[in-house]
């Protein structure tokens, strides 16, 4: 039985359907990474997994429990945290505080306090700045104090959207490396969302790909990455004819 | 000297009346910058409070400090009454909705007030610690009663200023006022905080009224004072709590100098000279931001 269970979830945006019965599975300890253009649907399904919005039909189970259509404070008891589009940080909070309220429903002070030392380890920035508020925060920092956030929340399941989103190269490939420490050693169970294929697919090991709101190819990321469909609509490498220019009515075999 | 002295009786009692102000408008401060709601029903919190005092004190012989833990907390729970059963189900609709049920609100409760018996439409007093009680220093005389309102009000503020700054709901819910999305993933219950928010702001309004009430006497329209500290909060930025303070210090010592130093008249337009003034120099408040979002 994996760790998270989506069955056939339908969920809309007043009268706009926008993920057309998706399922997917996330086995314990896993890497899972959904990719897919705009508006494909990829935030909607982590705001539903996390309770922010309730699908009209379908099932999620985390733990053997079902959880859609419970509220979101239940769904981050039970070890679902999020990190959401756009940082989405307490601007006139301290860094320290901000990291605080990740671990808003904890108990154990000292583990809490434990739990600190590794995000500061993660990400020495944030120690160095924890009096400062995190609205003065570069958008790097902001990200990685949203990442911070989330892993004081210690949860059983990390729910990534976006992290690469308006962030320089380097950064990106920074960050991405924590996420895989954080994997490694914290045992996280992370669900990835990404407009950036290529390093999506080289951290995760199963991938999703997502068009209109329906999955239309699953596989293990080296698979993925060796697809010439993910090839050249994912990841941009160009593919060309045997009269050498590109051809530009090439369809995808999935549809 | 005697000028002196007047200055400082005027200031004082400038700065006393500025507190009340100020307690009303951390009220409005606190409800809008959680529910973006503004709560004109904010002032009849004053006149319960003040209405319970005075029936703990005169008809029960409680003391005043009973009276005035008892009037607070009874109006924090009169505040989550009012949330649980009217507010939480308008959750969503749109804002001018719910500030008209405040207004509403505000109307029944005066009315209400003038209903029950032994309250009604009089005008009453009750006698506190300082009443009649003076403090001297040479030719200086200051009344205790007004140094008693600015005294409590610094207590009470630090002991917000602490619950905000030090405990894990208080940043809680300054979090969910900067950020309600982020607040739902951190787990926060959004229904939680605005409850807390009614909790506190009524029972900061009752803890005014019992404060105001050697002032002003107990009466039914006592809770017109909030027209007033409404001002006071947009002098003070409106979302910031030591804006609504100072606001409200402003309002006070500007309307007792006006009172005693121009013609008769100038006493309740100068609040709103001043008000005007700030608004043109700085259109967000003394102590207002304007909103920004790094990208």
């Amino acid at each position: 039985m994996p760790l998270l269970q989506v069955r056939n979830i339908e969920t809309y945006y007043g009268p706009i359907m926008a993920i057309k019965g998706v399922s997917l599975d996330v086995e314990e300890g896993d890497i899972v990474t959904i990719l897919g253009a705009n508006g494909a649907g990829k935030s909607t399904i982590l705001k539903t997994i996390s309770g922010v919005m309730d699908p009209e039909k379908g099932t999620i189970e985390f733990m053997d429990q079902r959880i859609d259509g419970m509220s979101p404070d239940k769904i981050v008891r039970m070890g679902i945290t999020q990190v959401p589009e756009g940082r989405e940080i307490f601007h006139d909070l301290t860094v320290k505080e901000n990291l605080m309220m990740g671990a808003y429903l904890r108990k154990d002070r000292s583990e809490t306090q434990e739990d600190l030392e590794i995000v500061h380890d993660y990400f020495p920035v944030l120690k160095a700045r924890s009096s400062q508020l995190g609205g003065n925060m570069s958008g790097g920092e902001q990200q990685m104090l949203a990442i911070g956030r989330a892993i004081m929340a210690t949860p059983k399941l990390l729910l990534l959207d976006e992290p690469s989103l308006g962030l320089a190269p380097f950064l990106v490939k920074e960050i991405f490396e924590i996420i895989k420490r954080v994997n490694d050693e914290q045992k996280t169970t992370i669900l990835l969302v990404e407009q950036n294929a290529l390093i999506a697919l080289s951290l995760a090991r199963i991938g999703y790909v997502l068009e209109l709101g329906r999955i239309v190819k699953e596989d293990t990321c080296k698979e993925l990455m060796e697809n010439e469909d993910v090839k050249e609509f994912y990841l941009g490498v160009k593919e060309e004819s045997i009269r050498g220019s590109k051809r530009w009515k090439r369809k995808k075999k999935w549809r | 000297m005697e000028l002196f002295n007047e200055i400082i009786q005027t200031l004082l009692s400038g700065v006393s009346i500025g507190c009340i102000y100020g307690l009303v408008a951390l009220g409005f401060v606190l409800i809008f910058k959680a529910t973006e709601v503004i709560n004109f029903a904010q002032g009849e919190m004053m006149v319960l409070g003040a209405f319970i005092a005075l029936t703990l004190i005169n008809v029960f012989g409680f003391s005043y400090w009973a009276a005035l833990l008892l009037a607070t907390v009874g109006l924090g729970i009169f505040g989550l009454i009012l949330e649980r059963l009217v507010l939480r189900s308008l959750i969503g609709e749109p804002v001018f909705a719910i500030v008209m049920l405040t207004i509403g609100l505000g109307y029944f409760v005066r009315s209400s007030v003038s209903m029950v018996p032994t309250w009604g439409t009089d005008t009453y007093g009750f006698t506190t610690p300082f009443t009649d009680k003076a403090a001297r220093y040479g030719e200086l005389v200051l009344s205790w009663e007004q140094l008693a309102i600015i005294f409590m009000t610094i207590a009470l503020i630090l002991i917000l200023f602490a619950f905000f700054r030090y405990t894990r709901m208080g940043v809680a819910m300054r979090a969910t006022s900067q950020n309600q999305l982020a607040a739902v993933y951190m787990g926060i219950s959004v229904n939680r905080v605005f409850s807390l928010t009614w909790i506190i702001s009524a029972a900061v309004g009752g803890f005014a009224g019992v404060l105001l009430s050697p002032i002003t006497f107990v009466h039914m329209n006592m809770g017109f004072i909030g027209l007033k500290a409404f001002p006071a909060a947009v002098l003070g930025g409106f979302s910031s709590i030591p804006g609504a303070i100072v606001g409200g210090l402003i309002i006070g010592v500007t309307e007792s100098l006006a009172g005693v130093y121009l013609p008769i008249g100038w006493k309740d337009v100068a609040a709103w000279i001043i008000l005007i003034g700030v608004l043109i120099i700085r259109p967000q408040g003394l102590f207002g931001i304007q909103e920004k979002k790094k990208v």
